[in-house]
């Protein structure tokens, strides 16, 4: 198959057909920001920070380029006035909701993000969806999923599968930008199967390595 | 509704993932709502993990993840009702039935939700009660109205 040839950033790119924007980029070594894409998971536009300026016959627009997919000579352009702009937002947005998330404050810190500009909704979660497309898409144990919808939609252990498949996985708690989801399973574990992990920790000492993460204590910020 | 009912349903789907919606919404008109262990059944028959089936019944407003009561109230809140009073008719309801939207009474006499335009615009504001219409409704009529329902 011949190669589609774009621009991204000024510099001429190569990128096979079915590509997205953000593959071709990333393999060229052009730097998009994302938070809910993962190179193991299907794509998933959710969070809309990798959003892009794309002229395309004259047109400029903005696209979600882990989802937009490469063609013939458009011009990508990975920052502009307006593209920063759209992040500042909505990592303030995000901010609202997981205040010390490191990855947010990184990148509140790139595009100037103010993190009190939203009223606090301290949710914790910024639903990007990672756990529970790990879990179903990798790990295929379908422990967490969403429920509700809009903007109430939150993640949820199954109780009936995590205390089955969680203590020897946790791999979600790692992938989390928030740490949310290892509070969200310890929560479930308290609820629906409390002590189980001192049963387990009996009958089987020296295993697991438990990936448990510390929670760091919070920044104290203003 | 029987057991019985319920299982003839998602008999009918059985091995069917694609067919998780139809299944959902069958048992949710028969059984008026769904309940956890109803859930657990569908996934393992269609064999769509647990976590999806919440997720989709989570979803739809149209699925109750809570027992409804004998009857279903809604006070319509779409743009003509609105501008023909809907409030006070909302505000009777709740008063009369004790209930906040959503919410289904201790005795299951009741359940009562608003809803964004009910498609009778032209006998707004209207009360609907298991799908029977009351348009033209006014606060003092609604109490003659519940009283229908035991
Ligand atoms: S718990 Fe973490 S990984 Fe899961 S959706 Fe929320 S922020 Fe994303
Ligand atoms: S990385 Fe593209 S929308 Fe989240
Ligand atoms: S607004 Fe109530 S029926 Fe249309």
């Amino acid at each position: 198959m011949t190669d589609i040839v774009l621009t991204i950033d000024g510099k001429e790119v190569k990128a096979k057909a079915g590509m997205t924007v953000l593959q071709a980029a990333q393999q060229e070594g052009i730097h998009i920001p994302t938070l809910c894409h993962h190179e193991k998971l299907e794509a998933f536009g959710g969070c809309r920070l990798c959003m892009v300026e794309v002229e395309s016959r004259g047109w400029t627009s903005y696209v979600v380029s882990c989802v937009y997919p490469v063609a013939k000579d458009i011009v990508v352009r990975t920052r502009s006035e307006k593209v920063d702009k759209i992040r500042k937002v909505l990592v303030e947005e995000l901010m609202a909701h997981a205040p010390d998330a490191p990855e947010l404050i990184k990148l509140a810190e790139e595009y100037g993000a103010d993190r009190n500009r939203f009223e606090r909704d301290a949710s914790f979660c910024i639903v990007c969806g990672l756990c529970v497309r790990y879990c179903n898409e990798v790990k295929q144990k379908n422990a967490v999923g969403f429920i509700d919808n809009g903007a109430r939609r939150e993640i949820s252990f199954i109780p009936e599968v995590a205390r089955k498949e969680c203590w020897d996985c946790q791999e979600c708690f790692t992938i989390c930008p928030t740490s949310y989801a290892q509070a969200a399973y310890l929560l479930s574990e308290a609820l629906a199967f409390p002590g189980q992990r001192k049963k387990i920790k009996a009958e089987k000492p020296l295993q697991p390595k438990s990936r448990v993460i510390p929670i760091m204590p919070a920044p104290v910020t203003t | 509704m029987s057991e019985h009912t319920i299982d003839g349903i998602i008999e009918k789907y059985r091995g069917q993932p694609g067919s998780l919606i139809h299944a959902l919404v069958e048992i949710q008109h028969q059984n008026h709502w769904l309940p956890r262990e109803v859930m657990q059944k569908v996934a393992d028959a269609l064999q769509v993990p647990f976590a999806q089936v919440m997720q989709i019944a989570s979803f739809y407003k149209a699925f109750s993840l809570t027992p409804k009561g004998r009857h279903e109230v809604h006070v319509c809140t779409g743009m003509t009702c609105h501008l023909r009073g809907a409030a006070k008719l909302r505000a009777k309801v709740e008063e009369l039935t004790g209930l906040k939207d959503g919410e289904t009474d201790t005795d299951s006499r009741f359940t009562y939700q608003t809803g964004a335009c009910l498609g009778s615009c032209s006998i707004g504001p209207e009360l609907i009660v298991n799908g029977k219409h009351y348009g033209r409704m006014t606060p003092e009529k609604i109490e003659d109205v519940l009283k229908q329902y035991e």
